[in-house]
């Protein structure tokens, strides 16, 4: 299925003027020291559009296909283990880009790749988005995002109870 | 406290993160696995010449520190503490953050 969204898979072309001559330090937090400060509105913005653009976004290394990194791998299966629709899910491949890649770190104030947006809200990295498949957290949250269809109560019911078993 | 692998030859990059994360959390409990030999072959390590050998771990932190924060929060505080860490070549981190209480009941 990650066929289409390999297809589906954009890259944001960055041609980024920095403006590094006016960082804006005041608003971020401690932990953006290891991104640099100079994420301009224009990216920004680009980042912005692309994490609203679709429900499910990715930030990965490599592609669904061709994943470059375990982590990578790894958020990409559980989503699709979830039966994630490719045409509700993009993914971006940082290593194409290395503004995006760096920039990507900044404007989630996250520091690794990959990267989860939901409905454009930050979720969280490999370690989050696993346990939260492993809690039940993720279905729920994809669900309610229409991401994908709700199992109606009952049958969910008898899927539980077999499984924990 | 649980500093089990302190005794084999940490580098700086991990004591770092272990003086660091004690000071922050005061954990009860704190692991740090140095995974970063699984990694050497990966493109962007390869671009470093393999790597220092301290760019991934593995931490889990058992801390109250944690209580009334989500996973999100508990990962970002950890992240603020060790940006320097970051800033200067360390790639992955894999955080297991608990809870006492959500310790025992696991």
């Amino acid at each position: 299925m990650f066929r289409s969204a390999l297809r589906a898979s954009t890259s944001l072309s960055f041609a980024v003027r920095r403006t590094a001559a006016a960082p804006r330090a005041t608003a971020l937090s401690p932990g953006l020291q290891f991104a640099r400060r100079y994420l301009s509105n224009d990216v920004r913005q680009k980042i912005q559009q692309a994490v609203q653009s679709t429900p499910v976004v990715v930030f990965m290394k490599g592609t669904p296909d061709l994943p470059q990194c375990g982590f990578s791998r790894a958020v990409v299966q559980v989503l699709d283990l979830h039966g994630v629709p490719p045409e509700k899910m993009k993914t971006f491949n940082v290593l194409e880009d290395s503004e995006l890649r760096s920039s990507i770190k900044e404007f989630s104030d996250w520091p690794t790749v990959p990267q989860v947006y939901i409905n454009g809200e930050f979720v969280g990295g490999c370690d989050i988005i696993l346990s939260m498949h492993q809690s039940g957290e993720l279905e729920n949250l994809l669900e309610k995002a229409d991401v994908i269809p709700k199992i109606p109560e009952s049958e969910s019911q008898t899927q539980s109870s077999a499984s924990s078993s | 406290m649980a500093t089990k692998d302190a005794a084999t030859k940490a580098g700086p990059v991990e004591t770092s993160i272990r003086e660091k994360l004690t000071t922050l959390l005061q954990p009860a409990e704190l692991t740090i696995t140095n995974d970063s030999w699984q990694h050497r072959h990966h493109a962007a390590m390869r671009a470093q010449g393999g790597g220092s050998g301290e760019t991934h771990f593995s931490v889990q932190v058992v801390s109250d520190a944690f209580r009334g924060k989500n996973t999100l929060q508990r990962h970002r505080m950890i992240h603020s503490a060790l940006s320097d860490e970051f800033a200067q070549g360390l790639h992955a981190l894999s955080l297991k953050t608990k809870t006492p209480e959500e310790a025992r009941s696991a």
